[in-house]
């Protein structure tokens, strides 16, 4: 009864905080703009079956990739014996979903194998980060703190594994009737095996707590951390834009006010009372919530910048930091924001945090919104930005203020006349 | 065989004759006053003539689709010239479209119908493989018999419109041996042209992106690069300069190799 009320109190207190770190990130949710109606439930869900639990746009890398499929399947298997814990737990029993019969069967052989497997590739990972120097770790965003940050994450999914498979150790030894449900772990189990049962007993219940304080932790860690994919990236797949890459989004104001100056006999659209909004992003809340989801999913693997022209040629953009820095800004600015909606700190992720070098030396390719595993849109905050400062500050380079006066006077983008277009038409000869 | 004067259709001749046209090709700002595209531009419609194809152009009435004033920011100017074009094409009554751009295929088939224009949208590279496969051109195999081809493919017909093998399929036809750069389909790199960087001057850099993907078709020792968008015809061409290589590789567009196969 005892155990079972610190359980009960644990959850809660993990609950609780769970609770608060989602209700920030709602909150600041509610203060950014809309980014596209979400509709075609179909497409979406397809989409979340092949991307997202498919894992098809990681495996772009086979190797690695598959790695990471195998980390990523081995804790959907993992999941099930983490819920039954709980169950566990809170009603004070042993292998409740025992009652699921051979699906318990599935879900307890294939998360011991898994979590063997998964112990083995974090090993791998943690090995890959420290000692290989691989270029998709290093740039300018990659801190020593986002480096910790890695390592610490794997580390305790690390400790998860360890403490999973002590555990099923302990209740393979305890139960060899059962024994074959953890084919790792009864292995493994010869080395306690011959040890009394009261050893056996506080060996699993040692691994069994620390290993659902672990999930706990981890949890609450997560919503701090370039981790916070493990939760982000299912639903930031699902809700990911549906139209081309190359599309961009269409801004409805500039759309009325377009109306009226070809038509002025358009109707007025009805001014709101709010403050006039930006066009564009100067700052994150002139985002959207996808540009916060992109940038809560982001978990720094960089396959984005490696394949992003402008980088790959010594630039200074890096797709990826585009995702941190709106993170971070997001992090100093919004916890001001929620109590204050005119919050100005005279600071902005344009220029405090992203350069506009690094805004124009985007070609729009959308090499990096194609790799990206989780769907992420890099180029439309790239764009918006841009949108920001030709439209608000008039900072566009000059070479592309002479191209807009060209197409505005003439046309086209070279100071042609428009008399001039069928030119090329002129002397065409075909050979019949 | 006897050269012909072609002269190119333009709906507002036609409107005033009481006719109009199946096709509108869109010849876009880049194949109407860029040099090099203008070529391109030629080709194709010795293309479009060959096969018979009901087509005609606007003329000075085309204006500028707004694909690169848009991606440098200027969204007023983008949408004027979305909402002058969408107007003009109404006008005619213009229901499917053909370009030999891709910047352009992709702001009037996915962004114009924001505005209410909605057009069938066909690249040339498409255009030109439903021509082949309902017999309306015949690709002669032997000219590139023997040529070693690499293709390019342009970001906004890759990536943004999953147009990968119509263009492959083109290149076939002429019997030519494709090779392919390390780099292709979802994954080639960009010329360094799109979202306005065909305008302005690089930002500061190591290299040029174009001589980054000239490499990778330097590599492959082609005796010809071809590619499907004006834009990346300049920067590739420029590559292969910068390598001096322009007396052994040629730098095409597709509706050029078929013009030439067919010596057209």
């Amino acid at each position: 009864m005892l155990k079972q009320l610190i359980f009960l109190a644990t959850v809660l207190i993990a609950l609780g905080v769970f609770a608060y770190s989602v209700r920030n990130i709602l909150l600041n949710i509610s203060f950014l703009k809309k980014a596209y109606p979400l509709n075609r439930w179909g497409e979406r869900f397809a989409r979340l079956l092949k991307v997202g639990f498919g894992q098809t746009k990681i495996l772009r890398f086979p190797l690695i990739g598959f790695l990471h499929a195998l980390v990523f399947w081995g804790f959907l298997a993992i999941l099930f014996g983490s819920f039954e814990m709980l169950i566990d737990g809170l009603f004070g029993l042993e292998k409740f979903l025992k009652i699921l019969g051979p699906l318990h069967h599935f879900f307890m052989i294939s998360g011991d194998i898994f979590a063997a497997i998964i112990l083995i590739l974090i090993i791998v990972f943690l090995f890959r980060r420290i000692a290989l120097n691989i270029k998709r770790f290093s740039g300018i965003e990659m801190t020593h703190k986002a480096h910790t940050d890695a390592n610490f994450a794997l580390t305790l999914i690390l400790l998860l594994m360890v403490s999973l498979l002590g555990m099923n150790m302990g209740y393979s030894a305890l139960n060899p009737s059962e024994a074959h449900l953890y084919p790792v772990s009864k292995v493994l189990s010869y080395l306690i095996v011959n040890q009394n049962e009261s050893f056996l007993h506080i060996f699993e219940q040692i691994n069994w707590w620390a290993h659902i304080l672990l999930i706990f932790f981890f949890a609450n860690y997560l919503p701090y951390s370039k981790h916070f994919h493990v939760f982000m990236s299912l639903p930031n797949v699902f809700l990911s834009k549906l139209e081309p890459l190359t599309q961009m989004s269409n801004m409805e104001r500039v759309t009325q006010e377009v109306k009226l100056m070809l038509d002025p006999s358009a109707p007025i659209p009805e001014e709101s009372n709010d403050l006039i909004e930006r066009f564009g992003m100067k700052d994150i809340e002139d985002g959207t919530w996808k540009h916060y989801t992109d940038s809560l999913t982001c978990t720094q693997c960089g396959r984005c910048t490696s394949v992003c022209p402008a980088n790959l040629t010594g630039k200074l953009l890096s797709p990826r930091k585009m995702m941190i820095d709106f993170r971070r800004r997001m992090n100093e600015k919004s916890p001001h924001l929620r109590k204050n909606k005119q919050y100005d700190d005279q600071k902005s992720l344009l220029d405090d945090y992203i350069t506009r070098e690094e805004l124009w030396a985007c070609t729009t390719c959308n090499a990096c919104a194609q790799e990206c595993p989780v769907n992420i849109d890099h180029p439309s905050m790239i764009l918006e930005m841009r949108r920001y400062l030709f439209m608000e500050e008039s900072a566009a380079p000059s070479a592309l203020n002479t191209m807009s006066t060209n197409i505005e006077n003439n046309g086209a983008p070279w100071q042609y006349p428009p008399s001039d277009r069928l030119k090329w038409a002129d002397n065409l000869y075909i050979n019949e | 065989m006897q050269q012909r004067l072609i002269e190119v259709p333009v709906f507002s001749n036609l409107a005033a004759e009481g006719k109009t046209a199946e096709y509108l090709f869109w010849v876009g700002s880049s194949g109407s006053y860029d040099d090099r595209a203008k070529k391109i531009t030629r080709d194709f419609v010795k293309i479009l003539e060959k096969a018979k194809v009901n087509y005609a152009v606007l003329g000075e009435e085309e204006t500028d689709s707004g694909d690169s004033a848009r991606r440098a920011g200027n969204e007023f100017l983008f949408q004027m010239q979305a909402m002058q074009n969408i107007e003009t094409f109404n006008a005619y009554n213009i229901k499917k479209i053909i370009t030999c751009d891709p910047h352009d295929y992709n702001t009037i088939k996915n962004e114009y119908p924001d505005f209410g224009g909605e057009y069938e949208l066909w690249h040339h590279t498409e255009f030109i493989l439903k021509l082949i496969e309902d017999k309306k051109l015949i690709v002669d195999h032997s000219t590139f018999a023997n040529q070693r081809i690499t293709y390019h493919d342009p970001c906004y017909l890759g990536r943004g419109n999953q147009i990968y093998e119509a263009p492959r399929k083109v290149i076939e036809k002429t019997g030519c041996q494709l090779v392919e750069m390390k780099r292709n389909r979802s994954r080639a790199l960009c010329c360094g042209a799109g979202g306005a960087q065909m305008f302005k001057e690089p930002e500061k850099g190591d290299m040029e992106v174009f001589e980054l993907r000239t490499k990778d078709a330097l590599e492959l020792n082609p005796n010809i690069i071809i590619t499907a968008c004006p834009f990346c015809m300049t920067m590739l061409t420029d590559g292969v300069k910068l390598f001096e290589k322009e007396d052994a590789i040629k730098v095409f567009d597709i509706a050029e190799i078929i013009a030439k196969a067919n010596a057209l």
